[in-house]
């Protein structure tokens, strides 16, 4: 059960992959308020896709549909060839869908190791009457997701402060483990909200080589709302634009750069 | 220089994953389930087991219930009290109607009724979050509170309206009711705490205890991890009622031998408990423990320790000054270390590995 | 058929049959819901302007009539009594911003709630030893409050009105409307309702947390003298009251926690609800039902409506 697989996706390879979910015209709500309006788009398997635009353009709502926190009024999200509507987060979770949160959303009273270990509580089976004995098949079982844990720990290079409560650690360290419990999870899908808000270039490089080794080591498809436009470049493989509920542009990094309705809406020009 | 970790290494997770992870902790351990199980019953008297160690352990059982409810899962609860008096009411039907059976096995047998109940009213939980939970807790504890008065069944249409413990052998020893010594409950009592105490930190330091722990600190990213809220929630509303139900049962058949609804399980007795968890540290077996041992000590400790010290008060006065130590003393804890008497006990500990050093 | 007759049917049948009974027992349900307010509304100003739940305002409402009264029994005059009592609920108030809420202020509010049992068993102890455990009587007349009732012929029977039951839902009504003036239009009513926003941010503009919790505790410390005067005016003062007190819990759920009128509403409902369960309801199961009608009436509500009926709305942002 090594938690390191074999896979080589190579731009050509990820250009021809299929759409691992589809957004339709999916459209949001919240009172008379529009957070989203008639988005449609989509994330191939195994891509990295960044969702960037302004402060309010609805990213974070994008996410939350995707997740199931939020039901879209209108359009539908077609996940893994199936269409669904009002999905519970819960249910996202045990089809592969994991996210971190723009305020860090850890559980404080945990140390890291712990919190690392609840992402694996869907792929532990033993139920409640081995739990009670505990020493047994529910140890064993404990001690399995353990190793797992360790290797995700290993790769984040949070080994020192595995049993710290989370709620001592700094920020950038806390948005690591975060990353390191939705990673525990093995998700088909990643959402990542602005995971390197709040960090200096040093922690900015590593959270990079973090992800991309996430995608190219996991093969985990990843959606990624940044700010950091040179992160953004960098890093992704396509880039979907909203503004105010709108989406304003989609494709390559290159191309949204040079369009002019983003760069009027949100990238600016140099002078 | 005596709780020193180095030299102990932990070679497999399983070793590090261990309750009691250093060797000193696990001699500690020892030692004090000895000194429980033969100190004690050899060297104290009849009236220390009754007043002290007898109710210090009922309270525990009633402490750790409540703390997996409160401390761990984040559920505020005021109906402990209520969920006590449903065991014992249920025990006490169960051995009337089956006078054959041990006694012992009923005691257990009656969490499971408190268990029932405890499910029942835990229900609002996944509608109604944080505070506003108080008010199903207390509508339980004063529905079950009223119930027990108005259905005579329960108490067996006994004319004062209370149970009487009839006597229930034990290997043949008398266990309950008027000729079973205090050694006898003392120790039946003992294990079975340190059973449940075993269980409940089975339970606590596995899968189970970490999802209350994600439902307490956020319940939005539990979800996330596929934590299923309302089984999550239930499930401990089940098992806190279970230990308070034998605590209640217990209680009831080896402590008071008898007694009414009342007295023994209204408000006053979840604020109590409530009390305990909150002094003895939210979240934590040991506090359960610590908490319990301070409120049920202390009462004692004014009304004879004053005495001994030359200071004689009236009994009235010791009560009074009984609510206002406790008050003055949750009020203090509170400002001093609010993760109560295990984080105290916790940073000793600390203290203990530096020591000599100060740090 | 009997059993579901006599749940659904039987007791409106009743309720046409005697419709003078029916006003008679609506009229003693406003009445409690009048008082069930008050209590809340000491409640709701302490939250409103601290984000505390003060566990202990039932126990100040009894400590305040004790005070009252135990000076009374001392000779001091009724109305020197009262002011007198006054000044110790600003003594109150000032210790316990002092020593309770000035220690704690920036830990999470379940940290200050526990205080407040704390406090609510400190005054219990201290209200025992001092006054004695024993019901007194409230100084009803000597405080020139109506004593006596009206009797009114309607609808084919006697309704009795107590006067003094008039004059506390008339000084009730009275203090609330003024408190609702003061927090809405004064300047120190808006910087108490900052204080419950957030007290890191009120400090950060100037506010003197400290200040602001003594006004605040002190008016709710007038506001349980009155609820104590009143309460003990229709029966004994005694630590019974205590655990009426805590069907504010109810109260406060479906009024909103820091909602004035809702604390009213919210005190009609229960107070009403209550009343009428246990008179036309309760001889089905027994009677004395008055002891937890009140918190599964707010239960039932708290399912339809998590934040009560004037709560806000609770959003939490991820």
């Amino acid at each position: 059960m090594s938690a390191v697989a074999e896979m080589a996706h190579g731009p050509a390879t990820r250009a021809a992959a299929e759409a691992l979910l589809t957004v339709e015209n999916v459209s949001l709500t919240f009172g008379g308020v529009g957070a989203l309006s008639d988005i449609s788009f989509d994330i191939r398997k195994g891509e990295i896709r960044a969702i960037i635009g302004p402060n309010g353009a609805g990213k974070t709502s994008m996410l939350n549909c995707i997740n199931g926190f939020y039901h879209p009024r209108s359009g539908r999200i077609i996940f893994k060839g199936k269409p669904r509507q009002r999905m519970r987060p819960y249910e996202a979770a045990s089809q592969g869908i994991a996210r971190t949160f723009q305020n860090v959303a850890l559980f404080k009273g945990m140390s890291t190791l712990d919190n690392i270990l609840t992402g694996r509580t869907l792929k532990m089976k033993r139920n409640f009457f081995w739990q009670l004995l505990r020493h047994g098949p529910a140890m064993r079982e404990e001690i399995e997701h353990r190793i797992y844990c360790e290797e995700i720990i290993d790769f984040l290079e949070i080994e020192h402060i595995r049993k710290t409560p989370v709620g001592k650690l700094p920020y950038g360290l806390q948005k690591r483990v975060e990353l390191g419990r939705a990673l525990a999870m093995q998700p088909d899908l990643l959402l990542l909200d602005e995971p390197m808000a709040g960090m200096n270039l040093e922690e900015k490089e590593d959270m990079c080589r973090f992800i991309l080794d996430v995608n190219r080591h996991f093969g985990t498809t990843i959606a990624l709302i940044e700010h950091d436009m040179g992160v953004v470049m960098d890093i992704s493989d396509r880039v979907v634009v909203l503004e105010y509920g709108h989406k304003i542009a989609d494709g390559t990094p290159d191309e949204v750069k040079a369009d002019r309705r983003v760069i009027d809406a949100y990238l600016g020009v140099s002078h | 220089m005596f709780y020193r970790e180095a030299g102990q290494f932990k070679t497999t997770y399983a070793s590090d994953m261990a309750v009691f992870p250093i060797l000193q902790d696990r001699i500690g351990l020892a030692c004090i389930l000895l000194i429980g199980f033969v100190g004690i019953p050899l060297l104290s008297g009849t009236f220390f087991l009754q007043t002290v160690m007898i109710p210090f352990l009922v309270f525990s059982l009633a402490a750790i219930g409540l703390n997996i409810l409160t401390g761990y899962t984040g559920l505020l609860s005021l109906g402990s009290g209520a969920f006590m008096g449903v065991g014992a009411y249920a025990c006490y039907k169960l051995t009337t109607i089956y006078p054959d059976v041990n006694i012992v096995i009923w005691i257990l047998a009656s969490g499971f009724f408190a268990a029932g109940i405890g499910v029942v009213f835990g229900l609002p939980s996944l509608r109604i979050k944080g505070f506003y939970l108080i008010v199903a807790t207390l509508a339980a504890q004063f529905f079950l509170q009223w119930s027990f008065v108005r259905i005579p069944w329960l108490y067996n249409y006994n004319a004062s309206g209370a149970i009487e413990v009839p006597q229930r052998l034990l290997a043949g020893i008398p266990l309950t009711g008027a000729n079973a010594t205090p050694v006898t409950r003392y120790l039946v009592l003992l294990a079975i705490v340190t059973f449940l105490t075993w269980i409940a930190s089975n339970l606590v330091h596995g899968r189970i205890g970490r999802s209350w722990m994600a439902v307490r600190d956020m319940d939005i990213a539990a979800e996330l991890m596929g934590i299923r809220l309302l089984p999550a929630k239930l499930l401990a509303f089940a098992v806190s009622s279970f230990y308070c139900g034998v605590a209640g049962a217990c209680m009831m058949f080896l402590w008071y031998g008898g007694g009414e609804a009342n007295d023994a399980f209204n408000i006053n007795q979840s604020f109590i408990i409530l009390f305990m968890v909150i002094i003895g540290g939210l979240g934590s077996l040991i506090g359960s423990f610590l908490g319990a041992a301070f409120i049920s000590v202390l009462p004692t400790a004014l009304k004879f320790g004053l005495p001994a010290l030359g200071i004689a008060i009236p009994g009235t006065v010791a009560e009074h000054a009984t609510y206002i130590l406790l008050g003055a003393l949750i009020i203090f804890f509170l400002i001093v270390e609010p993760h109560g008497l295990a984080r105290l006990w916790q940073i000793g500990k600390q203290k203990l590995r530096m020591w000599p050093f100060p740090y | 058929m009997d059993l579901l007759y006599s749940i659904f049917a039987d007791p409106f049948v009743q309720m046409a049959g005697a419709p003078d009974l029916l006003v008679q027992t609506v009229w003693e349900g406003f009445v409690g819901g009048i008082l069930y307010a008050l209590i809340a509304l000491g409640f709701v100003l302490i939250f409103k302007a601290s984000g505390v739940f003060n566990f202990a305002q039932g126990i100040m409402v009894v400590f305040a009539a004790l005070t009252l009264v135990g000076l009374y029994e001392k000779g001091v005059p009724a109305f020197l009594a009262l002011a007198l009592t006054i000044g110790v609920m600003f003594v109150i108030a000032a210790a316990v911003e002092r020593v309770v809420l000035r220690p704690l202020v920036n830990q999470p509010d379940i940290i200050l709630f526990m205080a407040t049992f704390g406090l609510t068993y400190l005054l219990i102890g201290l209200g025992e030893a001092i006054f004695g455990g024993n019901p007194k009587v409230m100084i009803a007349e000597q405080l020139y409050l109506p004593k006596g009732a009206f009797d009114i012929n309607m609808l084919g029977g006697v309704v009795t009105l107590q006067k003094i039951d008039i004059a506390a839902a008339v000084i009730a009504l009275a203090m609330i409307a003024c408190l609702s003036i003061f927090f809405q239009y004064t300047r120190i009513g808006r910087a108490l309702r900052a204080v419950a926003d957030s007290h890191k941010a009120a400090l950060s503009v100037g506010i003197s947390l400290n200040q602001i919790w003594v006004i605040v505790w002190f008016l709710a410390g007038v506001v349980a003298l009155i609820t104590g005067i009143m309460w003990g005016a229709r029966s004994d003062v005694s630590f019974a009251l205590q655990t009426v007190a805590l069907k504010a819990l109810p109260v406060l759920v479906l009024g909103g926690f820091t909602s004035i009128p809702g604390a009213v509403v919210g005190g009609l409902i229960i107070g009403i609800g209550e009343k009428i369960g246990e008179f036309y309801w309760g001889p089905l199961v027994g009677g004395a039902t008055e002891s937890w009608l009140a918190y599964c009436i707010a239960l039932v509500f708290l399912m339809f409506r998590p934040q009560g009926l004037f709560g806000e709305r609770i959003i939490e942002r991820i």
